[in-house]
């Protein structure tokens, strides 16, 4: 029995050129309260381009952006951690010389308040927030058990490593809504299965929504209650995980040539 | 680890010193300082007090450089600022020395808010054009404003004071300017175990991330400019009052890469670097002295060309730093602790 679920994120008509190229042209999309929305297609199809518009970094052509209703486009890019939206990036963006905890307590940034005098004297709500917020990157190292690496500088760390602290300083932040870009890109399987853990605790243990661009097919058929396709800039479906596998037009976008009967095959495995 | 600390509180952790034994040293190093004056001879009281004012300058430059990632060639134009202001207020408005010196720090401040405003577009070798050419006009309005300066006189100003204790010996001004170090050094340092210093290097390794953490670029630039000109301000202030004679030849473009030579050599990016640069480069000359002195009859000429000596060595060691240890004193010293503090362990 489905509850009525409601709009987190909308996303209209959403198109963008680089020098000509249409790397988005026209995308529709809505991700629900609490579940786990999955973007996929082939390389260079415009998916992280959708994050880099949604974080505001890039601005688009033609379109609408809604996140609780309200219009993300207004807003700049240093607002939008603070309405809630946190992301990672499909190529590492961590503070690299800095320690993963320096790391975490900047996922706490927007929520601090205090002013360059307190803070510069370390008095009063200076060393007050400093100590709570602290607490809150730790109830985060527990959960992504990292403890170890605590003091270690980041750029330090193996590559999985790092991928689970970039996670960590979206997490720290309390966002309602979390964008995961190519979460397990460049994993092995052991690690790909722990990050697969954590996404899911994290939908369930904190609630948060989450829309997350992946390649590897299996993950993404077990993770996401929807799933949605884009090729060339174009969303080609949308729907449940086995919907959107059996889908002809998904078949061919992914697998190319193969032939559909074949195909379904592949898709399960790739 | 044998030695390693276990810690139970947050509030532990974060404490500036951690252990016992670091504290031991710390007051060890301060009965050494306070002691200072009454060991060492005049013209070491001397370049000590030129070695802390340098330290307030260069701290200021490394928040800005080291820290946020913002190359300057002005940093000379800041002290200068300082240094007019505090000069200004004692000889005109005869406000007193001690209260001349926020004065400076908040002009210079306002002056780094200034020259911040047209440097947030821009990036790398363009901010460190602007402020080079900040550096030029504010040589240039010293030169030409002399109502106001003096012009190429400078500015004399009387002994400085403070409540009626004179500061016109080296001893007492030695004191007075370790209070002001410690002072703006614990700052600096308090500064980086919060939010606000950790935005600054966070816009150093990663502008698009940082922004993405909520952090507003432009304000926060802007701030970093604001604290670095502060600290010069105060800076050259202090230099004012300590010389006791200030004009424009004082703060030229030498001065301000002679601060960067100093972050350089101490350690970009830290508050112990901008220590051991400032009083590193200040002794340098008196030990190229002691060498040159050593070998004085075998190498007469090496004696009477010091000055051209001492440039050459200043610029040679700036290379050597950059070539060879990019992390400055500070980071060798990094390396040494880490070694030690593990030790029988590699790591
Ligand atoms: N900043 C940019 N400038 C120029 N072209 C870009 C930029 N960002 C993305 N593109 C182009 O837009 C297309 C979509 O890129 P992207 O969204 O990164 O794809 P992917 O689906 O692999 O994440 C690609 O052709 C890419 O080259
Ligand atoms: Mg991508």
């Amino acid at each position: 029995m489905e509850r009525p679920a409601m709009e987190l994120l909308e996303v209209k008509d959403l198109s963008i050129n680089f020098g000509g190229l249409q790397a988005l042209a026209g995308v529709d999309f809505n991700v629900r309260e609490g579940e786990i929305y999955a973007i996929i297609g082939p390389n260079g199809a415009g998916k992280t381009t959708i994050f880099n518009l949604i974080s505001r970094i890039y601005r688009p052509d033609t379109g609408e952006i809604n996140f609780e209703g309200r219009d993300l486009l207004a807003k700049s890019i240093s607002d939008i951690s603070r309405l809630g939206i946190a992301r990672t990036f499909q190529n590492i963006a961590l503070f690299k010389h800095m320690t993963v905890l320096e790391n975490l307590l900047l996922g706490c940034h927007s929520r601090l308040r205090a002013d360059v005098l307190s803070a510069g004297l370390f008095y009063g709500r200076a060393m007050k927030e400093e100590l709570k917020a602290r607490e809150q990157v730790e109830q985060i190292i527990e959960f992504l058990e990292i403890e170890h690496t605590r003091k270690k500088v980041v750029s330090s760390l193996p590559y999985g490593m790092q991928k689970r602290v970039e996670l960590g300083r979206a997490l720290v932040s309390e966002p309602r809504l979390l964008l995961l870009d190519e979460p397990m890109g460049g994993m092995n399987v052991e690690e790909t299965e722990d990050m697969a853990r954590f996404i899911l605790d994290v939908q369930e243990e904190m609630g948060t929504t989450i829309l997350m661009i992946e390649h590897d097919m299996g993950v993404v058929m077990d993770l996401s209650d929807r799933v949605c396709v884009l090729d060339f800039g174009k969303m080609i479906c949308e729907g449940k995980p086995e919907e959107v596998r059996k889908d002809p037009a998904v078949i061919m976008a992914y697998l190319g040539e193969v032939s559909s009967a074949g195909g379904e095959d592949r898709s399960a495995q790739d | 680890m044998l030695n390693a600390t276990f810690r139970v509180s947050y509030r532990d952790d974060i404490k500036l010193f951690q252990t016992k034994l670091v504290k031991f040293w710390i007051l060890a190093f301060f009965v050494f300082l306070i002691l200072f004056p009454l060991i060492f001879d005049r013209y070491f009281i001397y370049l000590a007090n030129l070695s802390g004012i340098a330290i307030i300058g260069t701290l200021g430059l490394n928040i800005l450089v080291g820290n946020t990632g913002l190359i300057s060639l002005g940093h000379a134009a800041f002290v200068a600022i300082g240094a007019y202001t505090s000069a200004l207020c004692i000889t005109r408005l005869n406000v007193p020395f001690v209260a001349s010196i926020p004065v400076a720090g908040v002009t210079a401040a306002l002056a780094g808010l200034i020259v911040a405003i047209p440097s947030l577009r821009l990036r790398g070798l363009y901010i460190a054009v602007t402020t080079f050419a900040f550096g030029f006009i504010v040589e240039h309005v010293i030169v030409r404003w002399d109502a106001v300066t003096g012009g190429p006189d400078g500015i004399a100003l009387p002994p400085a004071s403070i409540a009626g204790l004179g500061l016109d010996t080296d001893r007492r001004f030695f004191y007075f300017l370790l209070v002001m170090v410690v002072v703006l050094t614990a700052f600096a340092r308090n500064l980086f175990r919060t939010r606000i210093g950790r935005a600054f290097v966070a816009i150093r390794d990663h502008d698009i991330s940082a922004q993405v953490m909520g952090i507003d670029l432009a304000r926060y630039k802007i701030l970093s400019f604001s604290v670095s000109s502060f600290y010069a301000g105060v800076a050259g202030a202090l230099l004012a009052g300590y010389t006791k004679f200030i004009t424009f030849e004082h703060f030229t473009l030498h001065l301000s890469i002679e601060y960067l030579a100093m972050i350089i050599v101490g350690g970009m990016g830290s508050i112990l670097g901008s220590i051991y640069g400032a009083v590193f480069m200040t002794f340098l000359p008196e030990g190229i002295r002691l060498a040159t002195d050593l070998v004085r009859d075998t190498y007469p000429l090496l004696t009477t060309r010091f000055a051209a000596l001492t440039t050459v060595v200043n610029g040679l060691i700036i290379v050597l730093f950059l070539v060879f240890e990019p992390e400055g004193f500070y980071g060798r010293w990094k390396t040494i602790k880490a070694y030690w503090y593990n030790w029988p362990f590699t790591y």
